[in-house]
């Protein structure tokens, strides 16, 4: 691993009840860098997000982390249901144990930043609509500054309204701050939008089929330019191979 | 100002909801009366005779330390089994082991009837508080235990992983996690035994020859004081009902308001 690196995978090899999902994965990202793992179903893009946040401990190989502090925004927002909005958003900053003022200043200009409204601040989960425990999901991993993001299919279950200003929302903070981003998602028009780099995860083996690094950077992308991408990507006869035509869709 | 408004919102549909309760201890009065009438005062006094003999009960200069020295051993024991309890209930639900070696116990604990339990503990005691509150603490104990096992068994993995990637400590989450979502175990188990708790110590009580008001029974039963017997019946019921509907139902309203705030005004839960 490179002094430059914010992660790196060196063959690591996981098996789920038995069944090998990938033997000798090998990825570094580099620190600032938004990487998109893409892959069918069941070839092992979230369990590999896991092991690199430490959630989960691969049967073999290590990973190297470069980075001081990691936030997660999950696919479902796994908010705490007996919390306020603001206090979930804070969690991360008690966790680590910031002080109530302060933890609760950031969860406020966080809340507010990501489209939540004052009004909201002291309502629990169970007031609030999908889009907006998203958004506190999204709040809570930013609030504690982090310099490695992991976005576990984030915007799946959201609309595409809300999808474009998280995925908005997120470039422009990780340009911001320039943190690191590992992005797990099925939807290639949104790895086109979020990420420097695309690694497409071979569903057989759990091996990395392709790894190409887009032009341009996030944010600074044409509407043109990445229906171009995905365009080009889709056409790809090993993209085609890897995704059925369900996959495609989804 | 929405503070003040919700907290008001939430005390009066707390006070509104102590109708239906009312409702059926009226109904429950009614068949006291009924039965009262048929048997006649001897057998069965009426709830008037019984107020009455209530009211006698409160002017008595020791009524207040007959009804503080059984109030003393049942808190105390329900205090003590609820804390021994859920403890051990929430070492059972992380540890394997700590479960297959307590459960035994805990069979034993509910096997034994609470008479056999206070034989031993006349034995062991005499005839001092001792034998309420030990009676009191195995009695209720198990359900404790039961509950916060079941809880931390059932509690949301996917909210200890989000917290574990968060970098929170073992002791955080089980604050922040496990221990809220416990609660919903934890109070119906508690509530069970507040009420079982008061039973238990008067029977102790009248059986250990041990003073409070189960001795206050003894005395009324052995001088055939029938509406004295049903007005410290009385008092017993009145007391256990306010440490439920008084302290644990308030608590639990407190602690676990947000499981109401997602339900718009007038949903009934």
């Amino acid at each position: 691993m490179t002094g430059n690196a914010a992660l790196a995978f060196s063959r690591v090899g996981h098996a789920f009840l038995g069944r090998s999902l990938f033997e000798d994965f090998d990825l570094t990202l580099e620190k600032g860098e938004a990487v998109a793992l893409l892959g069918p179903s069941g070839s092992g893009k979230t369990t590999l997000l896991q092991i690199a946040a430490g959630i989960v401990e691969p049967v073999k190989g290590r990973v190297t982390r470069g980075y001081a502090r990691q936030a997660v925004v999950f696919q479902e927002p796994r908010l705490l249901p007996w919390m306020t909005l603001t206090d979930n958003i804070a969690y991360g900053l008690a966790a680590r144990g910031e002080s109530r003022a302060a933890r609760r200043a950031t969860a406020e200009r966080l809340a507010l930043s990501v489209g939540l409204e004052e009004g909201d601040f002291e309502k629990y989960p169970a007031e609030l609509s999908g889009g907006m425990r998203q958004r506190a999901n999204v709040a809570r991993a930013l609030a504690v500054d982090p310099d490695m993001l992991f976005l576990d299919e984030p915007f799946s279950a959201t609309d595409v309204g809300l999808r474009r200003h998280l995925q908005d929302l997120l470039i422009a903070a990780a340009r911001e701050k320039g943190f690191a981003v590992l992005l797990v998602t099925h939807d290639l028009s949104e790895a086109v939008r979020v990420a420097d780099r695309i690694v497409v995860l071979s569903g057989r083996d759990g091996r990395i089929a392709a790894s190409r690094t887009l032009a341009g950077r996030p944010g600074e992308r044409s509407e043109r330019a990445i229906f171009e991408q995905v365009e080009a990507w889709s056409d790809d006869p090993l993209f085609a191979e890897l995704f059925s035509a369900t996959e495609r869709l989804r | 100002m929405s503070q003040v408004l919700a907290g008001l919102g939430w005390t009066g549909r707390y006070l509104w909801a102590g109708w239906a309760g009312l409702a059926g201890i009226f109904c429950f009065l009614a068949g006291w009366q009924a039965g009262h009438e048929i048997y006649g005062s001897f057998i069965l006094p009426s709830p008037a005779e019984t107020a009455a003999a209530i009211g006698a009960l409160m002017a008595r200069a020791d009524f207040w330390t007959v009804v503080r020295e059984s109030a003393g051993r049942a808190l105390s024991g329900f205090a003590i089994a609820a804390v021994i309890g859920t403890a051990s209930g929430l070492v059972a639900g992380y540890s394997f082991a700590a479960m297959r070696l307590m459960k035994p116990l805990v069979t034993v604990m509910l096997g034994v009837p609470p008479i056999g339990w206070i034989v031993l503990a006349l034995i062991w005691f005499g005839s001092s508080g001792g034998t309420a509150v030990l009676t009191v603490v195995i009695a209720s104990a198990p359900l404790s235990f039961a509950g916060a096992l079941e809880g931390v068994a059932k509690r949301d993995r996917q909210l200890d992983v989000m917290a574990q990637s968060f970098g929170a400590s073992w002791l955080y989450r089980l604050r922040t996690i496990t221990l809220p979502h416990v609660l919903s175990y934890l109070f119906p188990a508690w509530t069970t035994t507040a009420g079982s708790a008061w039973k238990v110590t008067v029977m102790a009580e009248l059986l250990s020859n041990s003073g409070g008001i189960g001795g206050e029974l003894a005395t009324a039963r052995a001088l055939f004081d029938i509406p004295l017997v049903t007005a410290w019946l009385a008092v017993t019921v009145i007391l256990a009902l306010a440490t439920d509907y008084g302290v644990l139902h308030v608590v639990r309203e407190a602690a676990e308001r947000w499981r109401s705030a997602g339900l718009p005004w007038g949903v009934k839960r």
